[in-house]
Protein backbone atom coordinates (compact mmCIF):
# COMPACT_ATOMS: atom_id res chain seq x y z
CA UNK A 1 0.00 0.00 0.00
CA UNK A 2 1.35 3.38 -0.91
CA UNK A 3 0.09 6.66 0.35
CA UNK A 4 0.47 10.12 -1.05
CA UNK A 5 1.75 12.87 1.22
CA UNK A 6 -0.34 15.02 3.49
CA UNK A 7 -0.88 17.67 0.88
CA UNK A 8 -3.92 16.70 -1.19
CA UNK A 9 -3.18 16.26 -4.89
CA UNK A 10 -4.89 18.97 -6.88
CA UNK A 11 -7.30 17.45 -9.41
CA UNK A 12 -9.03 19.23 -12.25
CA UNK A 13 -12.31 18.31 -13.93
CA UNK A 14 -11.23 16.75 -17.16
CA UNK A 15 -14.53 17.43 -18.94
CA UNK A 16 -14.04 21.17 -18.46
CA UNK A 17 -10.71 21.23 -20.23
CA UNK A 18 -10.19 22.15 -23.85
CA UNK A 19 -11.48 19.98 -26.70
CA UNK A 20 -9.72 16.69 -27.44
CA UNK A 21 -8.10 15.56 -30.67
CA UNK A 22 -8.39 12.02 -32.02
CA UNK A 23 -4.76 11.44 -30.98
CA UNK A 24 -5.42 12.53 -27.40
CA UNK A 25 -8.57 10.46 -27.02
CA UNK A 26 -6.75 7.48 -28.49
CA UNK A 27 -3.85 7.85 -26.05
CA UNK A 28 -6.05 8.31 -22.95
CA UNK A 29 -8.13 5.26 -23.86
CA UNK A 30 -5.05 3.28 -24.94
CA UNK A 31 -6.60 2.34 -28.26
CA UNK A 32 -5.53 2.77 -31.85
CA UNK A 33 -6.52 6.02 -33.60
CA UNK A 34 -8.12 4.02 -36.40
CA UNK A 35 -10.44 2.47 -33.88
CA UNK A 36 -11.54 5.90 -32.65
CA UNK A 37 -12.34 6.77 -36.26
CA UNK A 38 -14.44 3.60 -36.52
CA UNK A 39 -16.35 4.60 -33.40
CA UNK A 40 -17.09 7.98 -34.99
CA UNK A 41 -18.17 6.42 -38.27
CA UNK A 42 -20.54 4.07 -36.45
CA UNK A 43 -22.00 7.01 -34.54
CA UNK A 44 -20.89 5.63 -31.16
CA UNK A 45 -19.16 8.88 -30.27
CA UNK A 46 -19.76 12.24 -31.84
CA UNK A 47 -17.51 15.01 -32.92
CA UNK A 48 -17.88 18.66 -31.98
CA UNK A 49 -17.95 20.75 -35.14
CA UNK A 50 -15.74 23.75 -34.83
CA UNK A 51 -15.21 24.50 -38.50
CA UNK A 52 -11.72 23.10 -38.80
CA UNK A 53 -10.54 20.13 -40.77
CA UNK A 54 -9.51 18.22 -37.65
CA UNK A 55 -11.96 16.26 -35.56
CA UNK A 56 -12.45 17.41 -31.97
CA UNK A 57 -14.33 15.92 -29.03
CA UNK A 58 -15.73 17.33 -25.87
CA UNK A 59 -14.48 15.77 -22.65
CA UNK A 60 -17.71 13.82 -22.22
CA UNK A 61 -16.57 11.60 -25.11
CA UNK A 62 -14.07 9.96 -22.71
CA UNK A 63 -16.67 8.13 -20.63
CA UNK A 64 -18.64 7.07 -23.68
CA UNK A 65 -15.56 5.86 -25.51
CA UNK A 66 -14.29 3.84 -22.55
CA UNK A 67 -17.71 2.36 -21.98
CA UNK A 68 -17.94 1.45 -25.67
CA UNK A 69 -14.53 -0.21 -25.61
CA UNK A 70 -15.44 -2.26 -22.52
CA UNK A 71 -18.69 -3.47 -24.04
CA UNK A 72 -16.98 -4.31 -27.31
CA UNK A 73 -14.23 -6.30 -25.60
CA UNK A 74 -16.15 -7.99 -22.78
CA UNK A 75 -19.35 -8.84 -24.63
CA UNK A 76 -17.72 -9.36 -28.01
CA UNK A 77 -20.17 -6.93 -29.61
CA UNK A 78 -19.72 -5.38 -33.00
CA UNK A 79 -19.81 -1.59 -33.27
CA UNK A 80 -23.45 -1.42 -34.35
CA UNK A 81 -24.31 -3.49 -31.28
CA UNK A 82 -22.23 -1.21 -29.07
CA UNK A 83 -23.98 1.87 -30.46
CA UNK A 84 -27.38 0.32 -29.83
CA UNK A 85 -26.43 -0.81 -26.31
CA UNK A 86 -25.18 2.66 -25.41
CA UNK A 87 -28.35 4.33 -26.65
CA UNK A 88 -30.53 1.88 -24.74
CA UNK A 89 -28.43 2.28 -21.59
CA UNK A 90 -28.92 6.04 -21.79
CA UNK A 91 -32.64 5.56 -22.19
CA UNK A 92 -32.77 3.24 -19.17
CA UNK A 93 -30.83 5.78 -17.13
CA UNK A 94 -33.22 8.54 -18.17
CA UNK A 95 -36.26 6.42 -17.26
CA UNK A 96 -34.76 5.46 -13.90
CA UNK A 97 -34.25 9.11 -13.09
CA UNK A 98 -37.80 9.96 -14.11
CA UNK A 99 -39.03 7.12 -11.93
CA UNK A 100 -36.90 8.32 -9.00
CA UNK A 101 -38.50 11.72 -9.24
CA UNK A 102 -41.93 10.32 -8.68
CA UNK A 103 -41.06 7.81 -5.96
CA UNK B 1 -5.94 -21.85 -1.80
CA UNK B 2 -9.46 -22.45 -2.99
CA UNK B 3 -10.02 -24.70 -5.99
CA UNK B 4 -12.16 -23.07 -8.67
CA UNK B 5 -14.62 -25.21 -10.57
CA UNK B 6 -14.69 -23.30 -13.83
CA UNK B 7 -17.34 -25.58 -15.31
CA UNK B 8 -19.64 -24.86 -12.41
CA UNK B 9 -18.98 -21.11 -12.70
CA UNK B 10 -19.99 -21.25 -16.37
CA UNK B 11 -22.86 -23.64 -15.71
CA UNK B 12 -21.72 -26.09 -18.40
CA UNK B 13 -20.99 -29.85 -18.23
CA UNK B 14 -17.37 -30.99 -18.24
CA UNK B 15 -17.75 -32.29 -21.78
CA UNK B 16 -19.21 -29.04 -23.12
CA UNK B 17 -18.21 -28.10 -26.64
CA UNK B 18 -16.38 -24.90 -27.46
CA UNK B 19 -19.61 -23.51 -28.90
CA UNK B 20 -21.52 -24.28 -25.69
CA UNK B 21 -18.84 -22.61 -23.61
CA UNK B 22 -18.90 -19.53 -25.79
CA UNK B 23 -22.68 -19.34 -25.58
CA UNK B 24 -22.63 -19.70 -21.81
CA UNK B 25 -19.98 -17.01 -21.54
CA UNK B 26 -21.87 -14.52 -23.68
CA UNK B 27 -25.04 -15.03 -21.71
CA UNK B 28 -23.33 -14.66 -18.33
CA UNK B 29 -21.18 -11.75 -19.49
CA UNK B 30 -24.26 -9.82 -20.55
CA UNK B 31 -25.99 -10.66 -17.29
CA UNK B 32 -23.14 -9.61 -15.02
CA UNK B 33 -21.31 -6.92 -16.98
CA UNK B 34 -20.71 -4.18 -14.40
CA UNK B 35 -21.69 -1.44 -16.85
CA UNK B 36 -25.02 -3.06 -17.58
CA UNK B 37 -25.98 -5.26 -14.66
CA UNK B 38 -27.93 -4.23 -11.62
CA UNK B 39 -27.31 -7.61 -9.97
CA UNK B 40 -25.65 -7.64 -6.59
CA UNK B 41 -21.96 -8.60 -6.78
CA UNK B 42 -22.10 -8.14 -10.56
CA UNK B 43 -18.47 -7.14 -10.73
CA UNK B 44 -17.20 -10.10 -8.73
CA UNK B 45 -19.34 -12.52 -10.72
CA UNK B 46 -18.22 -10.97 -14.00
CA UNK B 47 -14.56 -11.43 -13.07
CA UNK B 48 -15.19 -15.02 -12.07
CA UNK B 49 -16.94 -15.75 -15.36
CA UNK B 50 -14.20 -13.99 -17.35
CA UNK B 51 -11.54 -16.06 -15.60
CA UNK B 52 -13.41 -19.32 -16.21
CA UNK B 53 -13.85 -18.44 -19.88
CA UNK B 54 -10.21 -17.50 -20.22
CA UNK B 55 -9.28 -21.05 -19.22
CA UNK B 56 -12.05 -23.03 -20.89
CA UNK B 57 -11.92 -21.28 -24.26
CA UNK B 58 -8.20 -21.98 -24.74
CA UNK B 59 -7.70 -25.66 -25.65
CA UNK B 60 -4.26 -25.96 -23.97
CA UNK B 61 -5.38 -24.31 -20.77
CA UNK B 62 -8.57 -26.30 -20.67
CA UNK B 63 -6.70 -29.57 -21.20
CA UNK B 64 -4.23 -28.70 -18.45
CA UNK B 65 -7.05 -27.67 -16.14
CA UNK B 66 -8.95 -30.89 -16.85
CA UNK B 67 -5.93 -32.89 -15.67
CA UNK B 68 -6.50 -31.54 -12.19
CA UNK B 69 -9.74 -33.49 -12.08
CA UNK B 70 -12.60 -32.26 -9.98
CA UNK B 71 -10.30 -30.81 -7.36
CA UNK B 72 -10.52 -31.45 -3.63
CA UNK B 73 -13.94 -31.37 -2.04
CA UNK B 74 -15.29 -27.96 -1.21
CA UNK B 75 -13.45 -26.03 1.46
CA UNK B 76 -10.33 -28.18 1.24
CA UNK B 77 -6.99 -26.68 0.47
CA UNK B 78 -5.72 -26.97 -3.08
CA UNK B 79 -2.10 -27.13 -4.23
CA UNK B 80 -1.11 -27.54 -7.87
CA UNK B 81 0.69 -30.87 -8.44
CA UNK B 82 4.49 -30.57 -8.79
CA UNK B 83 4.41 -31.58 -12.45
CA UNK B 84 1.67 -29.07 -13.17
CA UNK B 85 1.63 -27.68 -16.66
CA UNK B 86 4.44 -29.90 -17.94
CA UNK B 87 4.08 -30.42 -21.64
CA UNK B 88 1.70 -27.53 -22.11
CA UNK B 89 2.60 -24.27 -23.64
CA UNK B 90 0.34 -21.40 -22.76
CA UNK B 91 0.26 -18.41 -24.97
CA UNK B 92 -1.79 -15.35 -25.64
CA UNK B 93 -3.20 -14.68 -22.23
CA UNK B 94 -5.43 -12.03 -23.73
CA UNK B 95 -4.84 -10.14 -20.56
CA UNK B 96 -7.58 -7.84 -19.40
CA UNK B 97 -7.11 -5.27 -16.75
CA UNK B 98 -9.13 -7.34 -14.33
CA UNK B 99 -7.29 -9.35 -11.76
CA UNK B 100 -7.52 -13.10 -11.60
CA UNK B 101 -7.88 -15.30 -8.56
CA UNK B 102 -4.93 -16.74 -6.68
CA UNK B 103 -5.96 -20.11 -8.10
CA UNK B 104 -5.69 -18.87 -11.69
CA UNK B 105 -2.42 -17.07 -11.02
CA UNK B 106 -0.85 -20.17 -9.50
CA UNK B 107 -1.74 -22.20 -12.58
CA UNK B 108 -1.34 -19.80 -15.46
CA UNK B 109 -0.13 -16.60 -13.86
CA UNK B 110 3.61 -16.19 -14.29
CA UNK B 111 4.08 -17.22 -17.87
CA UNK B 112 0.89 -15.79 -19.21
CA UNK B 113 1.47 -12.43 -17.65
CA UNK B 114 5.06 -12.15 -18.75
CA UNK B 115 3.91 -12.68 -22.32
CA UNK B 116 1.16 -10.17 -21.99
CA UNK B 117 3.58 -7.60 -20.65
CA UNK B 118 5.92 -8.12 -23.56
CA UNK B 119 3.12 -8.27 -26.05
CA UNK B 120 1.36 -5.52 -27.82
CA UNK B 121 0.37 -3.76 -24.66
CA UNK B 122 -2.94 -5.32 -23.85
CA UNK B 123 -2.21 -4.32 -20.32
CA UNK B 124 -1.88 -0.77 -18.99
CA UNK B 125 1.59 0.45 -18.37
CA UNK B 126 3.25 -1.92 -20.76
CA UNK B 127 3.28 0.50 -23.63
CA UNK B 128 4.57 4.00 -23.70
CA UNK B 129 3.96 6.61 -26.34
CA UNK B 130 6.76 8.96 -27.27
CA UNK B 131 8.44 8.71 -23.88
CA UNK B 132 5.25 9.33 -21.95
CA UNK B 133 3.82 6.79 -19.51
CA UNK B 134 0.35 5.40 -20.05
CA UNK B 135 -2.69 7.06 -18.59
CA UNK B 136 -4.45 5.11 -15.87
CA UNK B 137 -8.14 4.94 -15.11
CA UNK B 138 -10.09 4.35 -11.93
CA UNK B 139 -13.60 4.85 -10.62
CA UNK B 140 -14.67 6.02 -7.18
CA UNK B 141 -17.86 6.53 -5.22
CA UNK B 142 -17.89 9.96 -3.60
CA UNK B 143 -20.21 11.48 -1.06
CA UNK B 144 -22.29 14.29 -2.52
CA UNK B 145 -20.73 16.75 -0.09
CA UNK B 146 -17.41 16.35 -1.90
CA UNK B 147 -18.77 18.13 -4.98
CA UNK B 148 -21.06 20.51 -3.08
CA UNK B 149 -18.25 21.89 -0.98
CA UNK B 150 -15.09 20.53 -2.60
CA UNK B 151 -12.37 19.29 -0.33
CA UNK B 152 -9.79 16.62 0.28
CA UNK B 153 -10.79 12.96 0.23
CA UNK B 154 -8.78 9.80 0.76
CA UNK B 155 -9.42 7.71 -2.33
CA UNK B 156 -8.53 4.05 -2.22
CA UNK B 157 -7.71 2.67 -5.66
CA UNK B 158 -6.82 -0.84 -6.73
CA UNK B 159 -3.89 -0.69 -9.09
CA UNK B 160 -2.78 -3.62 -11.25
CA UNK B 161 1.00 -3.83 -11.47
CA UNK B 162 3.37 -6.27 -13.08
CA UNK B 163 6.02 -7.41 -10.65
CA UNK B 164 9.60 -8.50 -11.35
CA UNK B 165 8.48 -12.05 -12.16
CA UNK B 166 6.00 -10.79 -14.69
CA UNK B 167 2.99 -11.55 -12.53
CA UNK B 168 0.04 -9.26 -12.27
CA UNK B 169 -0.62 -8.08 -8.75
CA UNK B 170 -3.23 -5.74 -7.46
CA UNK B 171 -1.97 -3.29 -4.92
CA UNK B 172 -3.95 -0.77 -2.98
CA UNK B 173 -3.01 2.82 -3.54
CA UNK B 174 -4.41 5.49 -1.29
CA UNK B 175 -4.38 8.99 -2.68
CA UNK B 176 -5.26 12.15 -0.87
CA UNK B 177 -7.08 14.10 -3.54
CA UNK B 178 -8.50 17.60 -3.61
CA UNK B 179 -11.92 16.97 -5.16
CA UNK B 180 -12.80 19.82 -7.48
CA UNK B 181 -15.97 21.56 -6.35
CA UNK B 182 -18.82 21.16 -8.80
CA UNK B 183 -17.73 17.89 -10.42
CA UNK B 184 -20.67 15.89 -11.79
CA UNK B 185 -21.35 12.17 -11.81
CA UNK B 186 -19.73 10.56 -14.85
CA UNK B 187 -17.04 13.23 -15.05
CA UNK B 188 -13.37 12.55 -14.39
CA UNK B 189 -10.90 14.03 -11.95
CA UNK B 190 -7.61 14.27 -13.79
CA UNK B 191 -4.46 13.94 -11.70
CA UNK B 192 -1.55 15.00 -13.84
CA UNK B 193 1.49 12.75 -13.60
CA UNK B 194 -0.18 10.08 -11.43
CA UNK B 195 -0.45 7.50 -14.22
CA UNK B 196 2.16 4.96 -15.25
CA UNK B 197 5.84 5.79 -15.38
CA UNK B 198 7.34 5.29 -18.83
CA UNK B 199 9.75 2.41 -19.29
CA UNK B 200 12.61 4.69 -20.21
CA UNK B 201 13.05 8.42 -19.87
CA UNK B 202 10.04 10.66 -20.00
CA UNK B 203 7.06 11.96 -18.11
CA UNK B 204 4.51 9.79 -16.32
CA UNK B 205 0.96 9.55 -17.66
CA UNK B 206 -2.13 10.96 -16.00
CA UNK B 207 -4.64 9.28 -13.73
CA UNK B 208 -8.32 9.68 -14.66
CA UNK B 209 -10.78 9.00 -11.86
CA UNK B 210 -14.40 8.64 -12.90
CA UNK B 211 -16.75 9.95 -10.25
CA UNK B 212 -20.03 8.49 -9.09
CA UNK B 213 -22.06 9.60 -6.09
CA UNK B 214 -23.27 7.55 -3.17
CA UNK B 215 -26.99 7.96 -2.59
CA UNK B 216 -27.67 10.97 -0.38
CA UNK B 217 -30.21 10.67 2.46
CA UNK B 218 -32.09 13.79 1.32
CA UNK B 219 -31.21 14.76 -2.21
CA UNK B 220 -31.48 12.99 -5.55
CA UNK B 221 -29.02 13.91 -8.24
CA UNK B 222 -29.92 14.42 -11.89
CA UNK B 223 -26.90 15.72 -13.77
CA UNK B 224 -26.19 19.07 -12.15
CA UNK B 225 -29.64 19.42 -10.56
CA UNK B 226 -30.69 18.24 -7.11
CA UNK B 227 -34.16 17.15 -6.01
CA UNK B 228 -35.65 17.16 -2.52
CA UNK B 229 -39.02 15.69 -1.54
CA UNK B 230 -40.54 18.15 0.91
CA UNK B 231 -43.48 16.98 3.04
CA UNK B 232 -46.03 19.75 3.70
CA UNK B 233 -49.32 19.74 5.62
CA UNK B 234 -52.55 19.96 3.58
CA UNK B 235 -53.28 23.47 4.86
CA UNK B 236 -49.74 24.62 4.01
CA UNK B 237 -50.24 23.41 0.45
CA UNK B 238 -53.76 24.87 0.16
CA UNK B 239 -53.22 28.21 1.86
CA UNK B 240 -49.54 28.73 1.16
CA UNK B 241 -46.91 28.92 3.85
CA UNK B 242 -43.30 29.63 4.56
CA UNK B 243 -41.54 26.49 5.70
CA UNK B 244 -38.00 25.54 6.75
CA UNK B 245 -36.28 23.61 3.97
CA UNK B 246 -32.82 22.01 3.96
CA UNK B 247 -30.62 22.90 0.99
CA UNK B 248 -26.94 22.12 0.31
CA UNK B 249 -26.04 25.66 1.35
CA UNK B 250 -28.05 25.58 4.58
CA UNK B 251 -31.63 25.78 5.76
CA UNK B 252 -33.79 28.32 3.95
CA UNK B 253 -37.29 29.69 4.49
CA UNK B 254 -39.17 28.47 1.44
CA UNK B 255 -42.43 30.01 0.32
CA UNK B 256 -45.00 27.40 -0.66
CA UNK B 257 -47.48 29.12 -2.97
CA UNK B 258 -51.20 28.72 -2.18
CA UNK B 259 -52.85 25.94 -4.21
CA UNK B 260 -49.77 23.70 -4.34
CA UNK B 261 -50.44 20.02 -4.84
CA UNK B 262 -48.52 16.79 -4.52
CA UNK B 263 -45.78 16.76 -7.15
CA UNK B 264 -45.62 20.57 -7.50
CA UNK B 265 -42.02 21.54 -8.26
CA UNK B 266 -40.43 24.64 -6.83
CA UNK B 267 -37.11 25.70 -8.28
CA UNK B 268 -34.31 27.38 -6.41
CA UNK B 269 -32.13 28.59 -9.23
CA UNK B 270 -28.43 27.96 -8.99
CA UNK B 271 -28.62 26.00 -5.73
CA UNK B 272 -27.82 22.62 -7.24
CA UNK B 273 -24.32 21.28 -7.81
CA UNK B 274 -21.97 24.28 -8.04
CA UNK B 275 -20.70 23.39 -11.50
CA UNK B 276 -20.30 25.96 -14.24
CA UNK B 277 -23.06 26.74 -14.95
CA UNK B 278 -24.44 25.70 -11.55
CA UNK B 279 -27.37 23.33 -11.38
CA UNK B 280 -30.76 24.10 -9.83
CA UNK B 281 -32.34 22.82 -6.66
CA UNK B 282 -35.85 21.44 -7.05
CA UNK B 283 -38.26 20.99 -4.18
CA UNK B 284 -40.98 18.47 -4.93
CA UNK B 285 -44.06 18.98 -2.75
CA UNK B 286 -45.40 15.91 -0.94
CA UNK B 287 -48.64 16.18 1.00
CA UNK B 288 -48.38 14.63 4.46
CA UNK B 289 -51.72 13.85 6.09
CA UNK B 290 -52.04 14.31 9.82
CA UNK B 291 -53.30 11.09 11.45
CA UNK B 292 -57.01 11.10 12.28
CA UNK B 293 -56.73 8.89 15.31
CA UNK B 294 -57.85 11.07 18.23
CA UNK B 295 -61.11 12.90 18.91
CA UNK B 296 -59.75 16.32 18.10
CA UNK B 297 -58.36 15.24 14.75
CA UNK B 298 -61.51 13.30 13.90
CA UNK B 299 -63.61 16.39 14.64
CA UNK B 300 -61.37 18.53 12.43
CA UNK B 301 -61.63 16.10 9.51
CA UNK B 302 -65.41 15.83 9.98
CA UNK B 303 -65.72 19.63 9.98
CA UNK B 304 -63.75 19.77 6.73
CA UNK B 305 -65.92 17.10 5.17
CA UNK B 306 -69.04 19.03 6.14
CA UNK B 307 -67.72 22.39 4.99
CA UNK B 308 -66.22 21.40 1.62
CA UNK B 309 -68.02 19.99 -1.37
CA UNK B 310 -64.97 18.08 -2.52
CA UNK B 311 -64.97 15.04 -4.76
CA UNK B 312 -61.37 13.81 -5.18
CA UNK B 313 -62.59 11.31 -7.82
CA UNK B 314 -64.35 13.82 -10.05
CA UNK B 315 -61.94 13.12 -12.93
CA UNK B 316 -62.84 9.42 -12.78
CA UNK B 317 -66.46 10.22 -13.63
CA UNK B 318 -67.82 8.82 -10.38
Amino acid sequence: MSTSGNQPLPGDIFEESELLTVAELSRICAVDERHIVELIEEGVISVVEIGTTEWRFSGTALRRTRLALRLERDLELNLAGVALALDLMEEVERLRRALGERM
Amino acid sequence: MEFKDYYKVMGVPRDATEAQIKQAYRKLARKYHPDVSKEKDAEARFKEVGEAYEVLKTPEKRAAYDQLGQGPSAGQDFRPPPDWGAGFEFSGAGARDSDYSEFFESLFGGRARAEAADGRGAFHGARSHDGRGEDHHAKVMLDLDATLRGGARQLSLRVPEIDAEGRLRTTERVLNVQVPKGILGGQHIRLAGQGARPQGEGTPGDLFIEVEFQPHPLYRVDGRDLYLDLPVAPWEAALGATVKTPTPTGTVDLKIPPGSHAGSKLRLKGRGIPASPPGDFYVVVQIALPPGNDDKAKAAYAAMAAALAFNPRATLGV
